[in-house]
């Protein structure tokens, strides 16, 4: 049981990593109707920046603040040098634009950073575990990652209903000339938007260290989780990102760790872990496939 | 000659004279001692068509497929497990018997991913747009995994081909020939594909593309169109990877990856979008800058990612269109 | 006789607007029905639910008899529904002879023909141009659509709805942003075609709407307020009180 909790707390915790990421995609195509391939090198961008420098320096707090920096920049550099020119041009134009960013990218982390993973340990502060429950000692470190994410959706929640800004971000994804006609600085505010993805990119690229390898291509791979989520989820829709990520969160995990000893009970070993493995990789698509059969907008959007 | 005659001819004389030079291009290669040409242009041709496929989709019906590796990949595997189970002499799923003829693993790979499209299109065309995009990259990045875990075809590694499929009265083992198979199939597709574009199902598709909902208002189930669309397409893709296999002798995860699908996505705006030759003029100058760029640095894909952003940002219509312009001015 | 139109207590819900409120409305055959209102009022809506490209919330609605509700766009276009848009929408790569040709083409069977090259049948060809030459566009036939006027968009608009051989033509607007003489044309062809589709026409140039209307229904706020002939409209109080606001005179 105990086991069985400790899973849906690692489920919970990838997630809250998803959402950090799903949450930026969908807002950025929602206002903007942009769609962003390179939002994983983002992710990429914190991870490398944060680990290294919390490396270099020994703190973990400069690294945070490094990862912020260097997604943000990265972000604004994107938004600014190539995804402004590519508004109001075809899907086609921004999918390989932003491909040849994540290429770019790809390419000059290896040029600086070299092919081996970074490895960081967990800062001393948030080592160790706490017992949750009678039984349950979950690590500090993954509790912590849950807490952020859901404090970051609770900020995110309060700035799209409650302020002028999330007022204006609300109305341009629903109707951008309006937005224009208002008077607003629309290019000032689709840089906000961009930055402000691309700083919950490089957080959860940061927080990602400790527990995953920092590598080239970990901004792609997750990133294709991601749009799984956001079409789950529903384009443009934040609450359908926060939902769909808990959701395939704890199901990706959950197949991870029970689906191998399931098969066990009928194949080999050693096959039963791989088309395990396999299986359960594939879980969150066939959920997708599911979710196009009976709600090809998305799980939480309105059926119109 | 009616204008629409001396329209045909001047268009076939240029193709003419390329399909000369394709003919010719193997003793080139020996003339000249660089025989690698051989197999590069080899290479080409089989992208060529893959590309042109995907172009089908991409530049005549306007539906971004980014997943259209995976049915070169299903290609490619349709002729490892066929081959694997022909040496093995114990049949597929219990009945199917193996085989390494390349005149049933063909057709059977082409089946095979037509099916495959036919499941993946149905569910990606319920929505449109962005959403297209993200699905069909999903659903391919789910078949990469579904290949990855099959250890007995060979998983991660993949499915190593010890020889070339069999085609009665050729020697497949020799690469001269294997081009000029490729070279025939590839002039055959391409015909296909000019008479698809010029039929009543190609002027609808581009009408799709023009506007989705004027072709609705004037009574066009849109959406069954689309979907045949997408399945001669993944079809097309299928051939290549069968070829591929055949080639390179070896079928794995690899084809399936989304780096792949997004280099058939280069290759087709290299060439230019919604033209018939394009994308296999975006094949050539795709493998020729990638064996270029390759030889002089490991990190060549820099180099392609500032030139794939250029090519988006600053031309319109790909290569085919600069050399258009070049030669107005010219 | 039934109707060719016959629409029984259509409302279509938003989010908690009412776009269509019980709407009770028929055309019969050979008829122009113009269909007037404010800005706003839930004409376009109206259309796009006609032709399935919306679904209404609740409602019924019959082509010649037969109930449509459950056929999707094609199914409605294949039994003799055809209509117009208000903001010009025609494939802007084609030829003005290739946009009404594939009208033509896909009322003549499916499309599901991949081999011939279909800009030499001739039949599909001379028909187009047989269509062109009735709302008076066959001197621009080889001409791009981006490069066509304001004006012939609208006619090709037209000849594109016609090509698909309908019972019942819904037009949206088909004078909006014409000019006067390019109005008296638009109102000369459309009253030559009269014998041969029936319509719906909705339409602010009122001129253009007693020039061509049988009969006439004013919609305000998704409902129709009043129906009735020219004469019965000019003088409706209700539809001088809401359409016109008190005092104004009629055109």
């Amino acid at each position: 049981m105990t086991l069985f909790l400790e899973q849906m707390l690692n489920g919970v915790q990838f997630g809250v990593m998803l959402f950090l990421l799903a949450a930026g995609l969908t807002l950025v195509f929602g206002i903007m109707g942009v769609i962003n391939l390179a939002h994983g090198s983002l992710y990429m961008i914190g991870a490398y920046a944060g680990t290294w420098i919390a490396g270099e320096t020994g703190s973990f707090l400069l690294g945070i603040l490094g990862a912020f920096a260097a997604a943000a920049l990265a972000g604004v550099a994107i938004e600014y040098l190539v995804v402004r020119r590519l508004y109001g041009r075809d899907h086609l134009d921004q999918v390989l634009a932003t491909f040849g960013l994540i290429l770019i990218f790809n390419q000059t982390i290896t040029l600086i950073f070299g092919r081996q993973p970074l490895f960081v340990s967990v800062p001393a502060i948030l080592d160790g575990s706490i017992e949750i429950v009678p039984g349950l000692e979950y690590p500090l470190y993954r509790l912590t990652i849950i807490v952020v994410g859901l404090l970051v959706a609770a900020g995110l929640y309060l700035l799209i209903n409650k302020t002028r800004i999330g007022m204006l971000v609300r109305a341009g994804s629903t109707n951008r000339d309006m937005v224009r006609a208002l008077g607003v600085d629309i290019r000032l505010l689709y840089t906000l938007v961009f930055g402000l993805g691309a700083l919950l990119a490089g957080l959860a690229g940061f927080m990602a260290g400790p527990i995953m390898a920092v590598q080239v291509g970990m901004g792609e791979q997750i990133l294709i989780t991601t749009f799984v989520v956001v079409v789950v989820g529903g384009v443009g829709s934040i609450r359908g990102a926060f939902f769909a990520s808990l959701f395939l969160g704890v199901v990706d995990t959950g197949l991870r760790a029970y689906l191998p000893g399931l098969l066990r009970h009928v194949l080999a070993g050693s096959e039963a872990d791989a088309l395990g493995a396999g299986i359960s990789s594939m879980g969150i698509y066939l959920i997708m496939a599911i979710v196009l059969l009976i709600r090809p907008k998305g799980l939480f959007m309105p059926n119109s | 000659m009616t204008p629409q005659t001396e329209h045909s001819s001047r268009r076939l004389l240029p193709a003419l004279a390329v399909l000369a030079l394709l003919i010719a291009l193997p003793y080139l290669a020996q003339a000249t001692g660089y025989t690698a040409m051989t197999t590069l242009a080899t290479r080409v041709l089989i992208y060529g068509i893959a590309a042109a496929s995907l172009n089908l989709v991409l530049g005549y019906g306007g539906m971004v497929s980014f997943g259209h590796a995976a049915f070169f990949g299903i290609g490619g595997y349709t002729v490892g497990i066929l081959y694997q189970h022909y040496t093995l002499g114990e049949p597929l799923f219990g009945f199917i018997p193996g085989t390494n003829q390349l005149l049933i693993t063909l057709p059977a790979a082409i089946v095979v991913s037509g099916l495959f499209a036919a499941a993946i299109g149905a569910l990606s065309l319920r929505t449109g747009g962005v959403q297209f995009i993200m699905i069909t990259l999903a659903f391919a990045q789910m078949l990469f995994f579904l290949f990855v875990s099959l250890k007995t075809y060979g998983g991660d590694d993949g499915l190593i081909i010890r020889r070339a499929n069999e085609l009665p009265g050729l020697n497949m083992r020799d690469k001269q020939t294997v081009y000029y198979v490729c070279l025939a199939i590839a002039v055959l597709f391409a015909l296909v594909l000019s008479r698809i574009i010029r039929s009543r199902f190609g002027n609808v598709l581009s009408g799709i593309r023009q506007s989705e909902k004027r072709m609705a208002a004037i009574g066009l189930p849109v959406n069954s169109y689309k979907l045949v669309a997408f399945i001669i397409s993944g079809m097309g893709c299928g051939l290549a990877g069968a070829l591929m296999a055949n080639f390179l002798r070896f079928a794995s995860p690899d084809m399936l990856h989304w780096t792949k699908s997004g280099e058939l996505m280069v290759m087709v705006i290299l060439g230019g979008v919604g033209t018939l030759f394009g994308p296999f003029l975006g094949a050539a100058v795709f493998i020729v800058l990638e064996s270029l760029l390759s030889s002089w640095t490991e990190n060549w894909q820099l180099g392609l990612g500032v030139i794939l952003l250029f090519v988006v940002l600053y031309t319109q219509g790909g290569v085919q269109a600069l050399l258009g312009r070049l030669r107005r001015r010219a | 006789m039934t109707p060719i139109l016959n629409v029984r207590a259509l409302v279509k819900n938003f989010a908690g607007l009412v776009a269509t409120d019980n709407v009770d409305l028929t055309v019969e055959d050979g008829e122009i029905h113009a269909l007037i209102g404010p800005n706003g009022a839930g004409k376009s809506t109206l259309i796009a639910q006609l032709m399935g490209e919306l679904r209404p919330t609740s409602g019924t609605i019959e082509l010649a008899g037969r109930s449509i509700d459950a056929l999707p766009t094609a199914g409605r276009v294949s039994l003799g529904l055809a209509r117009t848009f208000q903001i010009t929408c025609l494939l802007p790569d084609y030829t003005v002879l290739d946009n009404v040709a594939i009208a033509a083409q896909v009322r003549s069977g499916h499309s599901f023909r991949f081999w011939g090259d279909v800009r030499t049948e001739t039949a599909l060809r001379e028909e187009a141009m047989q269509l062109l030459t009735q709302v008076d566009l066959q001197s621009r036939a080889n001409a791009l659509v981006v490069n066509l006027s304001h004006g012939e968009k609208k006619q090709l608009e037209l000849a594109v709805a016609i090509a698909t051989r309908p019972r019942l033509l819904l037009l949206d607007e088909p004078m909006a942003g014409l000019g006067h003489v390019e109005s008296q044309q638009m109102v000369a062809t459309l009253r030559g075609l009269k014998n041969q589709v029936s319509m719906l026409l909705v339409e602010h140039d009122m001129e253009a709407v007693f020039a061509l209307a049988d009969r006439i229904s004013v919609l305000v706020y998704g409902r129709v307020i009043a129906s009735g002939t020219a004469d019965e409209i000019r003088n409706d109080p209700a539809v001088r009180e809401a359409y016109l606001g008190e005092g104004d005179e009629l055109c």
